[in-house]
């Protein structure tokens, strides 16, 4: 028997500010950009209200935003910042060096193109900028996944000392209304408890200690590898904590990491990341032949649980919204590794790109395209 | 002088004779055990934490160049929440991480009003990456990008006045000192922690490559500073100047004294000295305190 979930109608930024609120954060600080304004702009009315007690600092840059966090979180603080587009680019000096401080922050990227030319609207062209930097990334297709991946995303980066960030599709998710369940307080305290600090985590005049050295070539390279192993392991732990999350809310039976929907013995398979795929889903719902795979987790990029997902793909189809210029789409690079001496075709479509809408019709024209020998490999489509 | 403490141990790998490191010492005997310092990116860091070792017996972070001031801001707004009043905040920084890149940090620091102590080492160039102009650099000095040559007599920038843009962000306290006053050092740094509010310190630090002194020298040309009124020693309170080493009776030393045995000014001439004299004159009036 399913228990009857409470849901509101949200604005997607809405829903991801009272998330936030409920986990407690002490520090946030951020600089307007849109599509990422409604969310600091909620948390600083909660707090204006009486209704939060973290700190709110007014920074004069992303940069600043950024580096404010970082202090919070050295001094053992929870700490959260959001951001869009040229402001992650302008943090990611900084993002680099929170992962490799390890140090526990949680962003959340209302994604957005980047200029020139200038487009306010959605793509995943900003955070694939640092996408290298060693956070955890989520990627949100809905509301209800936002909500989730900010309980799972500051629950992981504490435990595992590595900073995580949500990608909410601008506009799409974070200015849209739909109905969403955010936890109670229990429930959230429940699971996000309070950071659970080491000696050794974090500056104290107790424990006077050094942070940020200058590392010479005998010791750089070691502190890099970890990061990529730890990294690593934080794919067992998001499947174990999305578990745990899934029975504390009382619905979900994914694995946080990808989601595996329609016929599992479908020949071709469509790929994507973020609100997209919401669009793929509905369009594909009535297809037998057609099944799609969501990437919830981009990084640490799930190799094993894809290959399992995509054993009986003849055909799979990445659909995705940034490119690598003069190559192709992150995901389609990521998916063509992984599944590498498997005999599969697999194609990558570029759409979506500065906000240009996808439609059913493009999905299915995808669908399409896939089943033309010799079609490019990598095509833009809008 | 006053008693020394560990904060900052003897082992660093800074250039013998550093006028940088010697004003460190003079800063770290104003601070007890309780203080986060937040570092730029610099000499300062890269002389003093070289892994696995480190000269630092306080709390430190360095994050990136120019982001000290606003990591000491999410380091204060931390301890705040955390209820935490006796900890200090403070920020290190060279005069590239202040009067250059985390210049609008500084700023924005600044305006939020957080009671956060930044302390400028100014070696007058970019010394860690090997003596670049950067905005500190005085008029005539000879660096690797502004070098002196047939058609340049080396920087033609004056140096900003990053004091007075500190009174005009409201600080309750500002002061200059310079390496070869290391007790004016420790009584600025005390009263800048005793004054609520955001703080500046600025000091002027010879550094031996950078200014192509000899080793012995650093306190010399610090001293010299001084003297000349081209760096005189100041102290602004509530945006009211009430110290300065140009009392009534000062005797100036030519600014020649200062300039032509340092090998980044010895290419000046005759008539290069004289305007640079001219700027010692004016701050000679700017700075007279009667």
């Amino acid at each position: 028997m399913t228990k009857k979930i409470k849901k509101e109608l949200l604005e997607g930024s809405k829903a991801v500010a009272e998330i936030v609120k409920k986990i407690k954060p002490d520090v946030i600080s951020a600089y307007p950009i849109t599509p990422q304004t409604h969310i600091v702009e909620d948390l600083a009315q909660m707090k204006a209200d009486g209704e939060a007690e973290f700190e709110y600092l007014r920074a004069e840059s992303e940069f600043a935003a950024a580096s404010i966090v970082l202090g919070a979180s050295a001094v053992g603080s929870r700490a959260y910042s959001a951001t869009s587009s040229q402001g992650l680019l302008l943090m990611s000096e900084v993002i680099h060096n929170i992962a490799g401080m390890r140090l526990p922050v949680v962003i959340t990227c209302a994604n957005r193109a980047i200029s020139a030319p200038i487009s306010i609207w959605c793509d995943h062209s900003d955070v694939m900028n640092i996408r290298d930097a060693g956070f955890i990334q989520f990627f949100a297709s809905n509301l209800q996944e936002a909500v989730n991946q900010h309980l799972l995303a500051f629950k992981i980066a504490e435990k595992m000392n590595i900073p995580a960030m949500v990608n909410i599709d601008g506009f799409i998710l974070t200015h849209s209304y739909e109905p969403v369940h955010v936890p109670n307080k229990t429930i959230v305290n429940k699971f996000v408890s309070k950071r659970k600090l080491e000696k050794g985590d974090y500056l104290d005049p107790k424990n006077p200690l050094t942070f940020g050295a200058f590392f010479p070539p005998d010791y750089y390279m070691e502190t890099r590898e970890k990061l990529h192993k730890d990294l690593n392991s934080c794919l067992k732990e998001i499947k174990k904590e999305n578990k745990l999350l899934n029975k504390l809310l009382g619905f979900g039976n994914d694995n946080g990491l990808i989601e595996y929907i329609g016929n599992k013995s479908a020949k071709t398979v469509l790929v994507a990341l973020g609100s997209v795929n919401g669009t793929i889903e509905d369009t594909i719902s009535k297809d037998k032949s057609v099944a799609l795979l969501k990437v919830k987790t981009y990084r640490p990029f799930p190799k094993e649980e894809i290959r399992k997902a995509l054993k009986n793909a003849k055909q799979i189809a990445v659909i995705e919204k940034s490119i690598s210029f003069g190559s192709g789409g992150p995901l389609y690079l990521d998916i063509n590794e992984t599944l590498k001496n498997q005999n599969k075709v697999i194609k990558n479509y570029i759409v979506g790109l500065g906000g240009r809408d996808v439609s059913k019709e493009m999905i299915r024209k995808i669908i399409k395209n896939i089943n033309i020998k010799n079609s490019k490999d990598v095509s833009f489509f809008g | 002088m006053n008693k020394k403490n560990n904060f900052i141990s003897p082992g660093h790998n800074a250039c013998a004779g550093c006028g940088q490191l010697s004003a460190v010492q003079s800063v770290m005997r104003a601070l007890d055990k309780d203080t986060i310092i937040a570092n730029a990116t610099g000499c300062l860091e890269v002389t003093t934490t070289a892994y696995p070792q480190s000269a630092w017996g306080l709390p430190w972070i360095h994050s990136v160049f120019g982001n000290a001031s606003s990591v000491a801001s999410g380091i204060k707004a931390a301890l705040d929440k955390k209820g935490d009043k006796k900890t200090k905040v403070i920020v290190f920084g060279g005069d590239g991480g202040t009067y250059d890149i985390g210049f609008g940090q500084i700023s924005g620091m600044w305006e939020r009003g957080e009671n956060i102590l930044y302390v400028c080492y100014d070696t007058e160039a970019y010394s860690n990456t090997g003596i670049q102009a950067s905005g500190a650099t005085p008029y005539g000095a000879s660096t690797t990008t502004s070098p002196s040559g047939k058609e340049s007599i080396g920087s033609t920038q004056r140096k900003k006045d990053l004091l007075q843009i500190a009174n005009a962000h409201g600080l309750k306290y500002a002061a200059q000192s310079t390496t070869a006053f290391p007790d004016d050092i420790t009584k600025k740094v005390k009263k800048a922690l005793q004054t609520p509010g955001p703080s500046y310190v600025q000091i002027l630090t010879p550094c031996i490559p950078g200014w192509k002194i000899k080793t012995n020298e650093a306190v010399m040309f610090a001293k010299l500073a001084v003297q000349t009124a081209l760096y005189p020693l100041l102290e602004y309170e509530n945006g009211k100047l009430t110290g300065s080493s140009v009392s009534k009776n000062f005797t100036k030393k030519p600014v020649e004294d200062y300039l032509l045995k340092q090998g980044r000014f010895k290419h000046l001439k005759k008539p290069d000295l004289k305007d640079i004299q001219e700027m010692a004159n004016v701050n000679i009036e700017k700075y007279i305190l009667n």
